[in-house]
């Protein structure tokens, strides 16, 4: 009778041990893993054509797998023709991906939106989805504020035979007019 | 010893990682102190005012109408701004200033806020610069902490500019 509750007394010793390591490692596991997840990268799966060629290109058959980097993006350092993730203006629980096509103070054609030439204000970007078209993007809903970008795509993580590393590049029949360098200096003082 | 010390060195740099993502999961999730500087939400927040904006709002989308939120700069995203919000998305929002003889409206967008400071007269926001992507909200406003005798929550807006929705 001692040997069976000296026996119970030990597996609710270990149980109790065991119990603690579990919580203690929670609370070490999910704070790093949320941190790496909101402060150096993430994976997310790409959704719809309006990247196509670049993502996506089999459509409904695979969805690309890509990494996004948001150390990338923690001071809104973009650089055109960057593939970026960002909050929608449209919807605030969506993240959309398109790229990057002009930057402040740049000069930008559109296609399909209001004015036919666009002056990127300051503190905004212009996007457009690699699949004229087939996207809503700022030529829809205008230049998009800096703050609403979460990530810049930095590779192309799955299906393996897609394995790459993402490089900014301008698309062809590029809707970047005029770089804000080449423009003349504007005449009202900051 | 030298074991020793790359030892304490390494429970040193696990305990500083493990705090340090403590620290960002509570900025970033539950709320952050923000000292609020600027006349344009007088005389509900004064100039050097600190207050403590939650962050569960903006992570489950429960911003309503009145709400006093921290928003990203729409012009410069390092800047935050602190505002009321006047009209959610599908809102009635009156674009012209009470003094004006003939009223004007507008409604707001799908996916934006419109903001304005409660000290109308000083206050660069939504009628100036348009409505605001609610994504760019960071929290909301929801205790002020100093100075001691204005502790407390925060009024209601004082601009009547909020228009209900029927």
């Amino acid at each position: 009778m001692i040997v069976a509750s000296q026996g119970m007394a030990q597996s609710s010793a270990f149980g109790r041990r065991c119990a603690r390591a579990f919580v203690s490692g929670f609370f070490v596991a999910v704070p790093v893993t949320v941190t790496v997840l909101d402060r150096l990268a993430y994976i997310a799966r790409v959704e719809g054509a309006s990247m196509q060629p670049s993502l996506n290109p089999e459509g409904q058959t695979t969805s690309d797998v890509v990494l996004l980097s948001r150390w990338s993006v923690r001071d809104y350092q973009v650089q055109r023709g960057d593939i970026v993730s960002l909050l929608s203006p449209k919807n605030p629980q969506q993240k959309i991906i398109k790229r990057v096509i002009g930057l402040e103070g740049d000069l930008v054609k559109t296609r399909g939106y209001k004015n036919r030439y666009v002056k990127v204000p300051d503190g905004h970007f212009w996007i457009e989805g690699d699949h004229h078209g087939h996207s809503l993007d700022s030529n829809s809903f205008g230049p998009v504020s800096l703050g609403l970008v979460h990530g810049r795509a930095s590779h192309i993580i799955w299906p393996p035979h897609r394995w790459q590393r993402i490089t900014p590049s301008i698309p062809g029949g590029c809707a970047l007019l005029l770089h804000r360098d080449r423009l003349p200096p504007s005449d009202q003082d900051d | 010893m030298l074991r020793r010390a790359v030892g304490k060195s390494l429970a040193f740099a696990g305990f500083t990682i493990q705090y340090g993502c403590i620290a960002h999961c509570t900025l970033e999730y539950i709320g952050e102190l923000v000292v609020c500087s600027g006349p344009s939400m007088e005389p509900t927040i004064i100039n050097h005012d600190l207050v403590f904006s939650e962050r569960l709002s903006r992570h489950f989308y429960t911003i309503k109408k009145g709400d006093i939120v921290i928003v990203k700069s729409p012009f410069d995203p390092r800047m935050n701004i602190c505002k009321r919000v006047i009209g959610l998305e599908g809102d009635k929002v009156c674009t012209s200033s009470p003094s004006d003889t003939f009223k004007t409206h507008t409604y707001v967008p799908k996916g934006h806020v419109w903001l304005e400071g409660d000290n109308l007269r000083n206050s660069t926001d939504s009628r100036a610069y348009g409505p605001v992507p609610y994504a760019l909200i960071r929290g909301r406003v929801c205790l002020k902490l100093w100075p001691p005798p204005s502790f407390g929550r925060l009024s209601k807006s004082p601009t009547g500019r909020i228009i209900p929705r029927d």
